[in-house]
């Protein structure tokens, strides 16, 4: 049986999904959840081959609920058109549902994700470009059971550390397994600067820049610290600033 | 000829000062010892030229008024008319009166009082056509600052209130599609409800004032189809103090409103929420509050839905002229949005 998990936050919703999964043989819907905690738990407990997504739910949207996957599932999104650019799914998704959908269509993306699953190369998903199409307000960590939603406004800056990148905010900093490139394109770039290869900084919390060696800077945050400016980084800095 | 005075006023003071400035012209000339008819002679010469110099001033400044160097393009235009003048009728008024005795001789010794006094008429004529042109110029471009400011108020009004979200619509079909199979009285309610709030939603004209009633029959369609997209999580409780249902207000000045409550409400918090509208009346106005609970952990990320509130906001500066009429207050975990309706009467 090809186990399946429905995460929308209307109720309605699920039940039209949950109407036509039921009259295929072989898919077994093993939880239905309201909103994207509860999609979490239920992924990471029954482990699905496939899960019907919502994009705007409760606290944290499908994408973020994605984010903090380590093993994601496949992704058949539902969503009524709205703000996400729809041709972002596109390249990332195996198929997208604009609600309201027909039987015809999900049976479609039914078939394209059978047919996607046959033949890929290994045995878990791809969507390494599964991102969110928007640019950011918020940043959604987890750290062990305890899930964390951070306002952008919040960060002071962002440090790249291997693989990671280490989000400081006044409250502490927390480990994001992102890259910089990634924070650097969906962060409002009227707000946040990419100062260096390994840092990006909130320009509101840049208080002054001083030299630093021969032709190159330190941008000095409110909090005290000092964060390098590269020799790229310095012009990009000075027009963020209005220099 | 277009200006702020009517042409017909404007012909007829032109004719009576042509009638005033032909006679006098012969009773000057006549004055000079010569008959009547030598006398009208003249004066029929000059006025014709001086029609013909003023309506060639009127035409050259109607087409071409140029807006630097005015005065000295005006002191050329009135130069130039003033010589031709003089040429033709220094031509013309010899040969005709060429047979009366003396007149040669007296035609000559005028001359300058000719030259001066032509030039002054030109001069004044000049005048008139430069100021008349002047003021039509203001009041056209007045006219379309005026209009422009007002097609720009209405274009912004309409785009102000948004009147219809396509993701309440696409969600609210979605449901629809789900509750015929499983429910379809249900469903064909929601159809009509949803209906009825289409009709409400175009009927509308944005100038036209309702009464609160209106506005809550209007409203308790969009609620009641809110309430079966998110079932149990949305609940909703309106309260109307008795007489407020009679007060007026713009249309689509609440319902914004409350789809951002909604919004706020449901998207921030996981649990079930009660959405509150409450109408009273307050100092002869029509005071509206709407509530809504909220996470103050994570309200940052709600800064985005704003946009509701700001139009509304706008569209309440546009309509009274006042930027106090919205409100929001944080008390405890519930946010709340308070909007003020002043009456016409």
């Amino acid at each position: 049986m090809i186990k399946a998990i429905i995460i929308d936050d209307e109720p309605l919703a699920r039940s039209i999904v949950a109407e036509y999964i039921s009259s295929l043989k072989n898919f077994e819907i093993i939880a239905e959840c309201g909103d994207g905690f509860q999609g979490l738990k239920a992924i990471q407990e029954h482990k699905p081959d496939l899960i019907f997504l919502d994009v705007q739910m409760p606290k944290i949207n499908g994408f973020e609920m994605l984010e903090l996957l380590e093993h994601r599932p496949d992704v058949i999104f539902t969503t009524a058109f709205d703000d996400y650019a729809i041709k972002a799914f596109d390249s990332s998704a195996i198929d997208y549902l604009l609600k309201p959908f027909s039987k015809e269509r999900f049976l479609k993306a039914i078939n394209k994700w059978e047919q996607w699953r046959h033949t890929k190369p290994t045995g878990e998903g791809d969507f390494s470009n599964l991102e969110q199409p928007i640019q950011r307000e918020r940043v959604v960590i987890k750290q062990g059971s305890v899930i964390k939603i951070i306002p952008v406004s919040e960060i002071e800056y962002l440090e790249s550390a291997d693989d990671f990148v280490k989000i400081h905010t006044k409250s502490g900093s927390f480990l994001k397994n992102k890259t910089m490139g990634y924070f650097e394109q969906t962060l409002d770039p009227n707000h946040f600067v990419r100062t260096h290869r390994s840092y990006i900084v909130q320009i509101a919390q840049i208080t002054r820049l001083d030299p630093y060696e021969k032709d190159s800077f330190v941008a000095v945050l409110r909090s005290g610290v000092k964060i390098p400016v590269s020799r790229s980084g310095y012009p990009r800095l000075r027009s963020s600033l209005g220099l | 000829m277009e200006t702020p005075y009517s042409t017909k006023a404007l012909a007829i003071s032109a004719i009576i000062s042509c009638l005033i400035l032909g006679a006098v012209n012969t009773y000057v000339v006549r004055s000079f010892g010569f008959s009547g008819q030598t006398g009208f002679k003249d004066a029929l010469v000059n006025l014709f030229f001086w029609v013909l110099g003023a309506l060639m001033i009127g035409n050259t400044l109607r087409f071409y008024f140029p807006r630097q160097n005015r005065f000295i393009f005006l002191g050329g235009l009135i130069l130039a008319n003033s010589a031709i003048w003089t040429v033709i009728t220094g031509f013309v008024l010899p040969y005709w009166l060429q047979n009366i005795v003396g007149y040669k001789a007296f035609f000559e010794q005028s001359l300058t009082v000719r030259i001066a006094f032509t030039f002054l008429l030109f001069t004044a004529v000049s005048m008139l056509f430069a100021f008349l042109y002047t003021l039509k110029d203001q009041q056209v471009s007045e006219q379309r600052k005026h209009e422009a400011q007002e097609l720009a108020r209405q274009t912004e009004l309409n785009n102000l209130q948004e009147k219809l979200h396509p993701h309440f619509l696409f969600n609210s079909l979605n449901s629809i599609n789900a509750l015929v199979a499983i429910q379809p009285d249900r469903a064909r309610l929601m159809v009509q409800q949803l209906s009825d709030f289409l009709r409400g939603t175009l009927r509308r004209d944005s100038d036209l004032w309702i009464t609160l009633d209106q506005e809550l029959e209007y409203l308790t369609l969009y609620l009641e189809i809110e309430k079966v997209r998110f079932g149990h999580r949305l609940q909703t409780e309106v309260e109307v103090s008795a007489g407020a249902g009679s007060f007026q207000l713009p249309p689509f000045i609440l319902l914004p409103l409350l789809e951002n409550s909604i919004k706020f409400g449901l998207y921030d918090t996981l649990g079930d929420i009660v959405i509150q509208l409450k109408a009273n009346i307050s100092d002869k106005t029509l005071e509206v509050n709407i509530s809504n609970p909220f996470d103050s952990e994570t309200a940052g990320q709600f800064k985005g839905t704003g946009f509701g509130l700001k139009s509304v906001k706008r569209r309440l500066h546009l309509l009274f002229g006042r930027t106090d009429l919205l409100k929001t207050s944080i008390k405890e975990s519930i946010f709340t949005t308070t909007v003020i309706i002043p009456q016409n009467s």
